[in-house]
């Protein structure tokens, strides 16, 4: 094993909550598939900064998870007060931007 | 320059009167200009303006005329140079006016006999609301028609050419609200575009060999040369189809008998005395090219013998005064162009003839209207009848007209078209008696029914319908008829006492060549001439002037009068071979263009217009949908970057 | 520690017991992962993904970042996904999501899309990455270690961002209150009122409600309460709980004195 199977790892995490997001139709779940990338970016940028030797990748990795907790609180906010005005915590229920 | 060589031209440059030359097109001109813009503030002095103008210019070409004859034979060509026209790099072509003999020649007959008919306009259009237009109309055809005859290159001669088309147009239309003369005018318009077709096509081609347009350059160039012969006989056969159109010759015949639906004036001028003889100029112009054209002109001489028969034949059946007078102008000029196609011996004969003819075909087609005048504007012969007790001046002046045409001593037909049958004859051999016999029976049939036309109006029982008083005509009307009669007395013998026309064209024609051979003197040939006329005079007697005429077109007829009175199924052959497959045509390409263009153009909007409707079915309204097409787009990115990679590093 | 990094230094390699690590946790949070995609319930989903926050927060610490790493534990897991909890809670948490997809083909393009995401970047990856040797981080955490370093990048370099994003987390953090708050539309009810309303609707109790009773065994919350004819009295333990049939105290009294 080498330090690259971290990437390919964070690769397929990646790939997994990008899939959640998009076959899932409750709103909480799909935001959590949401963290999930985000957390598998972290990753990769936590390995990146040991391939290359600095801690870069970390201080970048820090801030993704400030921003995240940020973006986490704005949205479930967000959530809940659709939820109260609709009563459904269902994406696919916000459809009217159709053809 | 002598004469004596090799017809070289060369014009000299204008002295004294002659600097003034261009004030013959102007003068026209300037009053179709205040004419035709001034409006109807000209009403009331507009018709005499209309006169002033081609008296003035007919003044200046007398005094030009007699300054000409006091200069010796090389100095009768005068050049003025007015403007360069085009200077375009090697296609240089100058606005000049150019008086010699036969411009000269013509200047007279076009401002004399014009400003006769526009005096004879001015009471026969009283009664017109438009008088002021119509002189304006007619002075435009009257500059066009001198600029015509006074240019010194082809470019400027056409320039006049499509301005006497343009002319011609609005005075056969002049009276627009009837369907019958706009759909005339535009005849003769467009059968007039096929002969410019062929003129223009031919100063194409003249500037092509030559590399001017001027006519000394030309000329000079054709005697030296240096063209090739079937070029030159391209040219004069093109020169020869623009003459065609503008003289009604076979094939493009069928306009001029329809143009009678103009007013009688505008018959005179234009389709009489002076438009239609502008191919006989354009020829007699171009007689250098001619000369080494051999074969070119052997077509002319064709085509005049077959039309001069052509219009003798439908002028037999007609009963419409002005058209009957329409077909013998056909006929007359096809003398005329038989003429220029014998050559050298008869150029001369030609343009005597033209002069001729204008006087007296001038004389019987203002007679024709002045009869008309009298008769509430009727044109049926038929309703004609012993006219000349109550009409004399009028029966007298077309008397005169009518023994001019018909060749009777000592009218000027005598003296004019006898010449020419008799240097037909004297061209010898084969040729020299068939067009020699064609000519001679054109005489006979031209006697017969110009006889005809003389009984069914001015003899015989008197068949006016019941509301028609006919009266004589005023004296402003009489007056220019008088002296145009006196013209087709007099202006044959005096032409041709000791040659005078003759010698005084041969700057620009060239010296009369003496005729090849001689059947018979000339006083034989006057004898046999004047008998066949009287024959066809008899002819006519017997078969009009014996028994009454009906006034019911007769049904029982043969078939060469059917014929006849549907002028030798010119318009029924022009109908079928030109007319119908153009509609064809352009019924086929406005189906190409509503289904082929129309349909590429709207089928891909419709294209379009579908696609998108079925396109547009990707917006669902779903989050989901819109992430599923981004992470496609991420993969597409990624996947070019990954591929541009894997390419560059191999 | 620097073991860990001087060993890397090799050929991209890592020590053994890096790499059991890796093995055993890899697997785990892929099948969390997956598993939690495919979870019908949604607190389900966010137990799989603390799973995978707190794998994650191993790798950090075996990938020289342990501040990473205890940050991971204590802002992540701790404090992000509890506010997933207590959300699913104020929303529903029996709300379940029915898997029967709606969209047509959604399913199918996500997972075709997705397999060639992964293999694309995996196979990028592998191109990628080939010969690429580590050096370690030896030299910039040498003197004081990983916290120190990380926080002198942090106010030397990325100072700005820094006050950005804290910046951020306050106007965060006041969006958050505004858009959870509901404007009261009437009054807040005062205790009387509350009181007579709960009178008026009737059938309820307006006292607290009973508990076990004196000759309850146990107090726990499911014990019921009994009636004086001996019945379960109703509302005494909550709907969610079930009643505990042993706990229930039957009057043996006159069994006992049948004697």
């Amino acid at each position: 094993m080498t330090v690259g199977y971290y990437l390919y790892l964070s690769a397929v995490l990646f790939t997994i909550g990008a899939v959640g997001v998009l076959v899932r139709r409750n709103a909480i779940i799909v935001f959590m598939c949401v963290e999930l990338m985000l957390n598998a970016v972290n990753l990769s940028l936590v390995t990146f900064g040991r391939l290359n030797s600095n801690l870069d990748g970390q201080v970048i990795a820090f801030f993704v998870m400030v921003v995240a907790a940020t973006e986490v609180v704005v949205g479930l906010a967000i959530i809940m007060s659709i939820f109260r005005s609709r009563r459904s915590a269902s994406v696919d229920d916000a459809n009217l931007l159709k053809y | 320059m002598t004469l004596e060589t090799a017809k070289t031209v060369a014009y000299t440059a204008p002295t004294g009167v002659f600097h003034l030359t261009f004030l013959l097109v102007v003068f026209p001109l300037l009053g179709a200009m205040v004419l035709l813009l001034g409006g109807r503030r000209t009403n009331g002095w507009g018709h005499w303006l209309g006169c002033a103008t081609p008296i003035a210019a007919f003044v200046l070409a007398v005094i030009e005329f007699f300054a000409m004859i006091g200069r010796s034979g090389s100095d009768r060509q005068i050049d003025q140079h007015l403007f360069t026209w085009v200077p375009v790099a090697s296609f240089h072509v100058n606005a000049n006016v150019l008086i010699d003999p036969l411009s000269m020649v013509f200047v007279l007959l076009i401002t004399g006999v014009g400003s006769l008919i526009h005096i004879y306009s001015v009471s026969y259009m009283d009664h017109d609301a438009n008088r002021r237009r119509f002189f304006g109309q007619l002075n435009l055809f009257v500059a066009a028609m001198l600029l015509l005859v006074l240019a010194d290159n082809y470019l400027v001669l056409y320039v006049g050419w499509e301005g006497v088309g343009l002319a011609s147009y609005l005075l056969i239309g002049f009276w627009h609200h009837k369907p019958s003369a706009a759909v005339a005018a535009k005849k003769a318009f467009i059968v007039n575009r096929v002969g410019d077709l062929g003129l223009s096509i031919g100063i194409m081609l003249i500037f092509s060999t030559f590399g001017t347009v001027a006519f000394d350059g030309v000329f000079n160039g054709a005697a030296s040369g240096q063209a090739h012969s079937g070029t030159m006989t391209a040219i004069g056969l093109l020169l020869l189809l623009g003459a065609c159109g503008k003289s009604a010759q076979v094939p493009l015949q069928s306009w001029l008998l329809d143009a009678m639906e103009g007013p009688t004036p505008v018959s005179a001028l234009i389709h009489a005395a002076t438009m239609v003889t502008a191919g006989i100029y354009l020829i007699a112009r171009s007689n250098a090219i001619y000369d080494v054209a051999p074969d070119a002109r052997l077509v002319v001489e064709i085509v005049g013998a077959v039309t001069l028969i052509f219009g003798a034949i439908i002028g037999c059946a007609h009963d419409d005064i002005k058209k009957v007078l329409a077909a013998s102008t056909m006929s007359q000029i096809g003398y005329m162009m038989l003429a220029v196609g014998i050559g050298p011996p008869a150029y001369a004969f030609g343009i005597l003839l033209l002069l001729c003819h204008g006087f007296f075909k001038a004389d019987m087609f203002l007679g024709a209207g002045s009869v008309m005048h009298g008769n509430n504007d009727e044109v049926n012969m038929r309703r004609y009848g012993g006219l000349r007790t109550v009409m004399p001046w009028t029966f007298w002046t077309f008397m005169f007209g009518y023994l001019a045409i018909i060749g009777m001593i000592p009218f000027a037909g005598f003296f004019s078209k006898d010449k020419i049958i008799e240097a037909a004859f004297d061209t010898g051999g084969a040729r020299g008696d068939i067009f020699g016999g064609v000519a001679l029976l054109g005489a006979a049939i031209t006697a017969f029914y110009m006889t005809r036309l003389m009984l069914m109006t001015f003899f015989g029982t008197k068949r006016w319908p019941k509301d028609v008083h006919p009266h004589e005509s005023p004296k402003t009307m009489l007056v220019p008829m008088s002296i145009l009669a006196l013209g087709s007395l007099v202006s044959g013998f005096l032409l041709v006492y000791h040659d005078d026309l003759a010698n005084f064209l041969t700057p620009s024609l060239g010296p009369v060549a003496p005729p090849a051979t001689q059947p018979l003197t000339q006083v034989q040939f006057s004898i046999v001439a004047l008998c066949v006329v009287l024959v066809g005079v008899g002819i006519a007697y017997w078969r009009v002037g014996t028994k009454p005429v009906p006034v019911e077109v007769p049904n029982q007829v043969t078939q060469l009068t059917k014929a006849a009175r549907a002028s030798l199924y010119g318009d029924a052959f022009n109908e079928s071979v030109f007319m119908r497959p153009g509609q064809y045509l352009t019924r086929a390409l406005v189906f190409f263009d509503l289904r082929g263009v129309d349909g590429v153009v709207n089928g891909l909007a419709a294209g379009i217009g579908g696609t998108s409707a079925r396109v547009r079915r990707i917006q669902t309204g779903f989050v989901r949908s819109y992430a599923l097409a981004m992470l496609f787009g991420a993969l597409a990115v990624t996947a070019f970057l990954v591929i541009v990679r894997v390419g560059g590093r191999v | 520690m620097s073991e860990m990094v001087l060993a890397a230094a090799g050929g991209g390699t890592v020590p053994v017991h890096e790499a059991v690590l890796f093995w055993v946790l890899a697997p785990i949070m892929v099948i969390a992962a997956v598993g939690m995609i495919f979870a019908r319930s949604a607190v389900h989903a966010a137990v799989l993904l603390a799973v995978i926050m707190l794998s994650l927060a191993a790798f950090y610490t075996a990938e020289n970042a342990p501040f990473l790493a205890v940050v991971q534990v204590v802002v992540y897991t701790g404090a992000v996904l509890m506010l997933f909890l207590f959300v699913l809670m104020l929303i529903g948490v029996d709300s379940t999501d029915s898997l029967v997809e709606t969209l047509r083909g959604q399913r199918a393009a996500a997972f075709a899309v997705g397999l060639g995401f992964a293999v694309l970047l995996v196979a990028a990856l592998a191109g990628a990455l080939g010969g690429f040797a580590p050096n370690g981080l030896g030299a910039s955490e040498a003197t004081n270690g990983n916290v120190v370093a990380i926080a002198h990048l942090l106010f030397s370099r990325y100072v700005f961002a820094f006050e950005a994003t804290s910046a951020l987390l306050i106007t965060a953090g006041l969006g958050a209150m505004v858009l959870a708050h509901r404007e009261p539309t009437e009054p807040k009810a005062t205790q009387q009122q509350q009181m007579r309303a709960r009178a008026a609707r009737g059938g309820a109790a307006v006292g607290p409600l009973p508990g076990p009773g004196i000759y309850a065994d146990h107090d726990a919350v499911d014990t019921p309460a009994l009636l004086p004819d001996g019945s379960v009295a109703a509302g005494s333990v909550p709907a969610y709980l079930q009643v505990s049939a042993g706990r229930s105290h039957v009057d043996t009294t006159d069994h006992e004195l049948e004697r």
